[in-house]
């Protein structure tokens, strides 16, 4: 056997997967089923991940300095709340920076603009590191002697990890599962191809052909078993994504939460679908016809 | 060339097929391997053509010692052969120019070499207007011809013709022999398995008689010995 004949090769797998269309239907159907799956979840753990980044580099920690303390007592704590292990940066702001900046959040209420200063306390915009370790450096930061009070929204870094969590262990048992059977289901449609083709391989066989040769159309096959699959799962994924999306977007109290656009995902999205289904598709035929070429 | 030295071959189950037998079919012989039911012709053809191993003695057929030879070297080998079934084995979805064009594509042949060569075979073995048929359109004796013709396409050394009239009336089985008598002048070494005591009176060419996994009789002329049954 010379060059690889690529077109040979690819009309036999063509023909091969209508041959036993209802089989093929099912394979398609399953692996498609698979791939949204996985790529459902795996989405949702890109978002969930992105909002913890988003969180992690917005969400300060508030730290109010005692009353008794002057500015620049105050001031002074910078350096001992820089010290605290997680924290990125500490800045201070001053009663009528706190005052101005809380008018500015309301601008239309009267009410608020001419408050005095003094209804505020110094403080500090903690950054941290780490925000999974949010709850342990706002103890520490509290600790600090000349901190009254901390603020720190754990509940809403907590549910972002949690979901994060969920959503990669989900992600992960998912596609173990489906994988699996996604290879099974490719893997007996082809054993079919191979059944109703034995007559043909054993002539085959007989007049000389190599085992490569009596195996690239099965594995033509699976691959196109696969990416067909792959391509279906991503236009119905992309479908998808865009409904969720725009209904997060529409609805009021979904604000906080900002949703990747499809446009910025959707190379790897592609990549990783064609690669998956490459893989099953492959493996499928691979699996099927390793023991019939040792007979 | 063909040869059998001391060969021993033994199934899984336990039947001793072949009990010593030592054999040789020079190149351009014609010879007709007969014998009774059981008597151990089949598993000759299994073995020349590698279906399995012998359990002792060797094996060289065309220059590949069988008895040894890798699993890489088992498709050049065949190559070399071109075998002949009882029951045709035609592909009956495939017209007869694609049952011949796919095992000249399996060996790698280009697509000129095929457009050029079917043509010819199928001129020599008389149905060169049958070429667009399937299998079923056409009699049991114009189906052994295509296979006659699918084991001639590769340009085999050697054709192993494994009871190739044991579905043919005696009128096409007597056709079907001369065929194979006119390849076999053209220069190709022709074995054929039958148990036709008839035919093989009628060519007069070399009879090996093969009973109980011995070789009981190797003359020229004609069957000798007893009974012959399918």
């Amino acid at each position: 056997m010379g060059k690889h004949d690529f077109g040979y090769f690819f009309h036999e797998g063509l023909s091969n997967m209508f041959s036993h269309g209802f089989m093929s239907f099912a394979a398609i159907g399953i692996t498609v089923a698979c791939l949204l799956i996985m790529g459902t979840f795996t989405l949702v753990a890109v978002n969930a991940n992105a909002l913890l980044q988003d969180l992690e580099q917005e969400n300060e920690i508030l730290a109010y300095v005692d009353d008794s303390y002057t500015e620049e007592q105050a001031k002074a704590l910078q350096s001992k709340l820089e010290a605290v292990p997680n924290v990125a940066s500490a800045k201070f702001i001053s009663k009528e920076e706190a005052m101005e900046s809380f008018a500015e959040q309301y601008p239309d209420e009267s009410l608020f603009q001419d408050l005095d200063p003094e209804i505020f306390r110094d403080r500090f915009a903690i950054k941290i590191t780490d925000l999974h370790q949010l709850s342990q450096t706002a103890e520490q930061v509290k600790a600090v002697s000349g901190i009254a009070k901390v603020n720190a929204y754990e509940e809403i870094a907590g549910g972002f990890i949690t979901v994060r969590n969920v959503a990669t262990v989900v992600c992960v048992a998912l596609i173990a599962i489906l994988f699996v059977v996604s290879v099974f289901i490719i893997s007996n449609t082809i054993k079919l191809t191979t059944f109703d083709r034995r007559e043909e391989i054993a002539i085959m066989r007989m007049v000389g052909a190599t085992n490569g040769f009596i195996r690239w159309p099965f594995v033509y096959e699976g691959f196109l078993l696969g990416f067909l699959s792959a391509a279906i799962a991503f236009f119905l994924q992309w479908g998808l994504y865009a409904a969720v999306a725009q209904g997060v977007d529409t609805n009021d109290t979904l604000q906080l939460i900002h949703i990747i656009p499809f446009q910025q995902l959707w190379p790897a999205v592609a990549g990783i679908f064609a690669a998956a289904g490459i893989v099953i598709g492959v493996g499928g035929s691979l699996s099927a016809i390793r023991k019939f070429l040792q007979v | 060339m063909i040869r059998l030295k001391d060969v021993e071959m033994e199934y899984d189950n336990g039947t001793r097929a072949i009990k010593g037998i030592t054999l040789t079919i020079e190149d351009g012989e014609f010879v007709f391997l007969v014998g009774p039911s059981g008597s151990g012709k089949s598993t000759i053809i299994k073995l020349l053509t590698g279906e399995v191993e012998p359990c002792a003695g060797r094996i060289m057929i065309n220059g590949f010692s069988v008895s040894n030879i890798s699993e890489r070297q088992i498709p050049l080998m065949r190559r070399t052969l071109g075998v002949i079934f009882q029951d045709f084995r035609l592909i009956e979805k495939k017209t007869v120019y694609d049952n011949l064009s796919f095992v000249m594509r399996a060996v790698g042949a280009s697509p000129k070499e095929i457009q050029k060569r079917i043509p010819y075979v199928l001129n020599l073995v008389g149905l060169s207007k049958k070429s667009n048929s399937y299998p079923t359109e056409l009699s049991g004796g114009e189906q052994q011809r295509v296979a006659i013709a699918r084991a001639l396409v590769n340009n085999p050394n050697t054709i192993i013709a494994d009871e190739p009239t044991g579905n043919l009336d005696p009128e096409r089985s007597l056709e079907l022999m001369n065929l194979l008598v006119k390849i076999n002048e053209l220069g190709t070494t022709v074995v054929v398995v039958t148990h036709e005591k008839d035919l093989v009176d009628h060519f007069g060419k070399r009879v090996v008689t093969i009973d109980s996994g011995h070789v009981i009789n190797d003359s020229v002329g004609g069957y000798v010995g007893g009974h012959i049954h399918g």
